[in-house]
C-alpha cells in the first residue's frame, strides 16, 4: 500500500494535481486533503447517497469511487455551484422553498437536481421524484426539495432556448 | 406548567469598565423543568458589541429544527432589532446558560420565555439609561432597530451600542418587562429567511465531522458483534504493524488511530478479537412481546376516575396494540472532535445535550467540569438519539490519551448497532360502547413505552390508565431490562405508541357506534382547542361524515402532545392482492399558541408527518438477542421521494396561548391516522406497527374468514 501516483482532474472547474495512493476514496480525499467538507459521509455504502458528488455531471457515490476513476475528468462538488458568489438558481430556490432542515443531505440533493436538469431542462414530476429518490432525507423535506426543483425547472423551460 | 416561575429580585451593584457604575436587576425566568434553573441575569443570555451587533446564547442546538432563526427571532422582537444585526452562539457549554438539552420540543416553550425575558429586560433597562443620558422620561422615547431617540425630536438620540460599550448590562430598573404581546409583533410571527439557509445550501456549514485541527487523528474504535458479548481477547499487533497507526487500549474502549481516516479503518480491520457472544435466541421481534408481558413491574397508575373495574358495556371490546423498535437513523452520524490544549479540553460534538457530556467527559476523566468545554456545531438530524453521546467522551478519552486532537465518528453501522432505539413496546385497552352508543369505561395499560401520550382526553366517566416499565428512561444496565440494547427517547417518546392504540381504539368504537369518526370524537370531546383542531383537520380535508369502514380509505386521529394540540386525516389507499398502503394525502391541523415562525412551524409539521411515514409503514428494526441486524440503510427502509403523499398544514390562529411545542406534536397521530384510514379502506384493523405488506394481508386474511 502507499503506492503514491499522480492524479490530475479537473476540480470544481480547476484543474487539480494531488499525490496520493489511487485506491484511495474521492469522499475522503475531498474530506481530508483538499478540506472540501460539503460531501458528507452517511452510510459508506451507497443506499443514502448523502456523498454525492458529480462525475462528469452525473451523480456519483464519492464513498465508492476511488480516486483513480477521476483522473482526466471533472469534479464538482458543492461548493463549486455558486459562481462567483453568485447563489446557484437551484441553491436559491432551496432557500425560497425552505428545501432543508438539518441541511447534511442538502449537498447532495442539489447536485443529483443539478445532473437531473442538465439531462433533461424540463422533467416530469415522476422523473424529478425519479432522480431525487437516490437520496435520503430523514427530516422530512422531500414536499419542498420536489417543489425547489419543479421551480427552477419552470424557470428553465420559461427561457428562450 | 408551561408558565415561568418568577424568582425572587436580586440586585447589586457592578462597577463598569467605563466607570459608570450600574446596578443590576436580574430577572429571568426560571422552571421547574430544569435541573438547574435559567439564569437571572440577563448578560447571561447577550451581550451588544460596541459596533451595535448582538450576541444571543443559547444551550439549545440546531439539528434542523430551525431554532437558530427562531431564538433570534425572539431577541429580535423583544430589543426591537432587526434579525440581520444578531449572531447565535449554541450550545457552547463556556458561553451559553446551562440547558440540560434539546428534546421535549422545550426550545420555545419552555426556553423561549426566559430568553424573550432577557431581551424584553434589556431593552426596559437600555431605556432607562437613555432616558438618564438624553434627559427625558422613558415614556417620551421610542426604539428603532436599536436605536433610542426621544419621540418628535429623533435628533436626541443614543443607540444600545453607545450605552453598553460592549459590556455588561448592569442597572437597576426597578420594574420587570413585559412580553411583547402578539398582536404588536413585527418579527415574531414572521417567516423570515433561516439563518442557517446561505451555509446550507453552499457547502459551507460546519458538522462535527467538517472540522479539522492540526495533527488530528481520526479513530476507529473496536465494536463487539453483540450487545452483551464479552471480549476475551484482542490481538492489536497486525494494526499496530502499519505505519502511523496508534493504538489506544483502556479497559473496554480499544482504538485505532490513524491521521487519515481510511487508514484508520484499514488498521482496525486487522485487530483480531474473540468474543463470548450472548444467546442470539432470547429476544427475537417475534418474541420481543411476551418478554415485555412478562417483565416485573408494578404498574403505576398515572390517571384514574370512577370505577372502571365496575363497567357492564353493552358492547365490550378489548384490544391489544404492539409496536417494533425503531431506530433514529439521522443521516448524519454521531461524531465527536476532542482537544486538550493548556489543561482545556475542549469537544465539539453532535450532540443534543452539550451540558450534561460536559459532566460525563469531567466525571470519566477525573476532571473539573470548568477544564471541560463542548461546543455543538450544527448537527445532521437527531430525533433524540443525540440526547445519549457516547462518542463525546471517546473522544475525549482518546485525546487525553494520545495527547493529539481526536475525531469519534460513527460509521453507518456503528450507528444501527449503538443507537438507543425507540422501545418495543405493547397497549392493552379495555373498553366498549353503553346502550346509548358512548363510551362506556376506558382501562388502559401501557407497557414499555411509557406514559406520554396516554392520557386520556376523551369525556369518559370511568377511566384508569396504568403505564408498566420506565418506557424510554429503561436503563439496559438494568438487569431486568427487557431489552436486549439501548433504548431511548425517540421523537415523541411513547406519544407515537399510546396515541396509536387511543386512536385506534376510539376509531374502532366509533365503526361499532356505526357512528362518522370525526362525529364519534366530536361528541365526546369537550376540550375546545382539541374540537377545533379536529374540525380545522376536517374541513381542510374536505371531509364528509360516514361510519367506517366507507371504502374511501380516509381516516383521521388526533392527539397532544408538547402542549400542542394537532388532528391529522388522511386517504390512503390499500391494494389488497400485495397488502401494500399507499397514503395519498395527509392534512394536519395543529394549535400551537402563538407561533413564532408559521412557515418553520410548518416545516416540522410536514417533517413529522413524513418521519411519521417510517414507523407506520416500514421501519421495524431486525435484531437476534443482542445482534442488531439492520447495519444500513439496503435493509432498514426510511421514507423517501417515491410514495410521498401531499401534505397540507394548517395552523390555528390562538393567540391567547404562549408559544407551545413544534418539534414533536405533528408525528404522534401519524401511525393512528393511517391505521384508522387502511380501516375505512378495507374494514382490517391492525394492531401492530408498522404496517407491513405481510401484516396488511393477513389482517385482510382473517377479515375474509371472520
Amino acid at each position: 500500500m502507499d503506492a503514491k501516483s499522480s492524479i490530475t482532474f479537473t476540480l470544481n472547474g480547476k484543474q487539480t494535481t494531488l499525490e496520493a495512493d489511487d485506491d484511495r476514496t474521492l469522499l475522503w480525499v475531498l474530506r481530508t486533503d483538499l478540506e472540501l467538507t460539503g460531501a458528507r459521509y452517511g452510510c459508506g455504502e451507497g443506499p443514502c447517497g448523502a456523498c454525492t458528488v458529480l462525475l462528469d455531471e452525473r451523480p456519483v457515490r464519492a464513498c465508492r469511487t476511488p480516486l483513480w476513476q477521476v483522473a482526466g475528468k471533472s469534479v464538482m462538488t458543492v461548493e463549486g455551484l455558486a459562481q462567483d458568489g453568485k447563489l446557484h438558481p437551484l441553491q436559491q430556490a432551496f432557500i425560497d422553498h425552505g428545501a432543508f432542515q438539518c441541511g447534511y443531505c442538502t449537498s447532495a440533493m442539489l447536485l443529483t437536481a443539478w445532473a437531473l436538469l442538465a439531462e433533461n431542462p424540463k422533467p416530469s414530476r415522476p422523473q424529478i421524484v425519479a432522480a431525487m429518490d437516490h437520496v435520503l432525507c430523514r427530516c422530512g423535506a422531500h414536499q419542498r426539495i420536489l417543489a425547489a426543483v419543479e421551480a427552477v425547472a419552470a424557470q428553465a423551460s420559461r427561457r428562450p432556448s | 406548567m408551561n408558565q415561568p416561575v418568577m424568582p425572587g429580585r436580586r440586585e447589586f451593584f457592578l462597577k463598569m469598565g467605563g466607570g459608570i457604575v450600574m446596578i443590576l436587576a436580574a430577572d429571568a425566568p426560571a422552571f421547574a423543568q430544569q435541573r438547574r434553573p435559567y439564569p437571572e441575569d440577563l448578560n447571561a443570555y447577550l451581550v451588544i458589541a460596541r459596533d451595535g451587533r448582538i450576541t444571543v446564547f443559547s444551550g439549545k442546538v440546531e439539528m434542523g429544527q430551525g431554532i437558530l432563526t427562531s431564538q433570534a427571532q425572539m431577541v429580535a422582537e423583544e430589543l426591537d432589532v432587526d434579525l440581520d444585526r444578531i449572531d447565535m452562539v449554541l450550545g457552547d457549554t463556556d458561553r451559553c446558560p446551562w440547558d440540560m438539552g434539546t428534546f421535549g420540543s422545550l426550545t420555545t416553550r419552555m426556553f423561549g420565555p426566559a430568553l424573550r425575558a432577557a431581551a424584553a429586560q434589556a431593552r426596559l433597562t437600555l431605556l432607562d439609561l437613555a432616558a438618564h443620558k438624553l434627559d427625558v422620561t422613558p415614556d417620551r422615547l421610542q426604539v428603532s432597530n436599536g436605536v433610542i431617540s426621544v419621540s418628535g425630536d429623533a435628533a436626541r438620540k443614543v443607540s444600545y451600542a453607545e450605552l453598553s460599550q460592549g459590556a455588561r448590562i448592569a442597572h437597576v430598573v426597578p420594574q420587570k418587562a413585559v412580553l411583547r404581546a402578539a398582536k404588536d409583533f413585527k418579527r415574531m410571527g414572521q417567516s423570515p429567511r433561516r439563518l442557517d439557509a446561505v451555509e446550507k445550501v453552499t457547502g459551507g456549514a460546519k458538522y462535527t465531522a467538517d472540522m479539522r485541527l492540526p495533527g488530528m487523528l481520526y479513530a476507529r474504535i473496536l465494536r463487539p458483534p453483540a450487545h452483551g458479548a464479552k471480549l476475551i481477547e484482542a490481538d492489536t499487533r497486525a494494526a499496530e504493524a502499519l505505519p502511523g497507526v496508534t493504538v489506544v487500549r483502556e479497559s473496554e474502549l480499544i482504538a485505532v488511530l490513524h491521521a487519515d481516516p481510511e487508514a484508520a479503518s484499514k488498521a482496525l480491520a486487522r485487530v483480531r478479537a474473540r468474543w463470548e457472544n450472548p444467546p442470539t435466541t432470547k429476544q427475537t421481534p417475534e418474541n420481543i412481546f411476551d418478554h415485555i408481558l412478562a417483565a416485573k413491574g408494578e404498574p403505576r397508575v398515572i390517571q384514574e376516575r370512577g370505577d372502571p373495574g365496575a363497567a357492564k358495556p353493552a358492547k365490550p371490546l378489548s384490544a391489544e396494540y404492539r409496536k417494533g423498535y425503531v431506530a433514529h437513523a439521522p443521516i448524519e452520524p454521531h461524531a465527536a472532535l476532542a482537544e486538550m490544549h493548556d489543561g482545556k479540553l475542549t469537544v465539539w460534538a453532535s450532540t443534543q445535550t452539550p451540558f450534561p457530556v460536559q459532566e460525563q467527559i469531567a466525571q470519566r476523566l477525573k476532571l473539573d467540569p470548568k477544564q471541560v468545554r463542548v461546543r455543538v456545531p450544527y448537527i445532521g438530524g437527531g430525533f433524540g438519539g443525540k440526547s445519549a453521546s457516547e462518542q463525546a467522551i471517546e473522544a475525549a478519552v482518546l485525546a487525553v490519551r494520545t495527547g493529539k486532537p481526536v475525531q469519534v465518528a460513527r460509521t453507518r453501522e456503528e450507528e444501527f448497532f449503538l443507537d438507543t432505539f425507540d422501545p418495543a413496546c405493547v397497549v392493552q385497552i379495555a373498553s366498549g360502547l353503553d346502550a346509548q352508543g358512548h363510551i362506556s369505561h376506558w382501562d388502559y395499560t401501557v407497557h414499555a413505552a411509557g406514559e406520554r401520550g396516554a392520557e386520556l382526553l376523551y369525556d369518559v366517566a370511568d377511566v384508569r390508565m396504568r403505564s408498566v416499565g420506565r418506557g424510554y428512561y429503561e436503563s439496559t444496565a438494568a438487569a431486568d431490562s427487557v431489552h436486549p440494547f439501548a433504548i431511548g427517547p425517540w421523537r415523541a417518546p411513547g406519544a407515537n405508541m399510546n396515541i396509536f392504540a387511543i386512536e385506534s381504539h376510539i376509531d374502532t368504537l366509533a365503526a361499532l357506534a356505526g357512528s362518522d369518526p370525526l362525529e364519534f370524537r366530536l361528541q365526546h370531546m369537550r376540550n375546545p382547542r382539541m374540537r377545533r383542531v379536529l374540525q380545522a383537520a376536517a374541513s381542510a380535508f374536505g371531509w364528509k361524515a360516514a361510519a367506517a369502514p366507507s371504502r374511501r380509505g380516509f381516516g383521521i386521529a388526533c392527539g397532544m402532545d408538547a402542549g400542542t394540540c394537532v388532528a391529522v386525516c388522511a386517504h390512503v389507499s390499500v391494494d389488497v392482492e400485495s397488502g401494500e398502503i399507499r397514503v395519498r394525502r395527509l392534512v394536519c391541523a395543529q394549535d400551537m399558541g402563538i407561533v413564532v415562525n408559521p412557515e418553520g412551524a410548518k416545516m416540522q409539521i410536514e417533517g413529522c408527518l413524513t418521519m411519521g411515514l417510517g414507523y407506520a409503514l416500514s421501519e421495524e428494526l431486525r435484531f437476534a438477542g443482542g445482534r442488531v441486524l439492520d447495519r444500513n440503510f439496503d435493509s432498514y427502509p426510511l421514507p423517501r421521494f417515491r410514495g410521498l403523499p401531499k401534505i397540507e398544514s394548517v395552523l390555528i390562529e390562538d393567540d391567547t396561548i404562549a408559544p407551545q411545542g413544534g418539534g414533536e406534536p405533528g408525528i404522534v397521530c401519524t401511525g393512528a391516522v393511517i391505521a384508522n384510514a387502511v380501516f375505512d379502506a378495507s374494514g382490517a384493523r391492525l394492531l401492530q406497527l408498522p404496517m407491513k405488506p405481510e401484516r396488511v394481508r393477513a389482517a385482510l386474511a382473517a377479515l375474509a374468514s371472520a
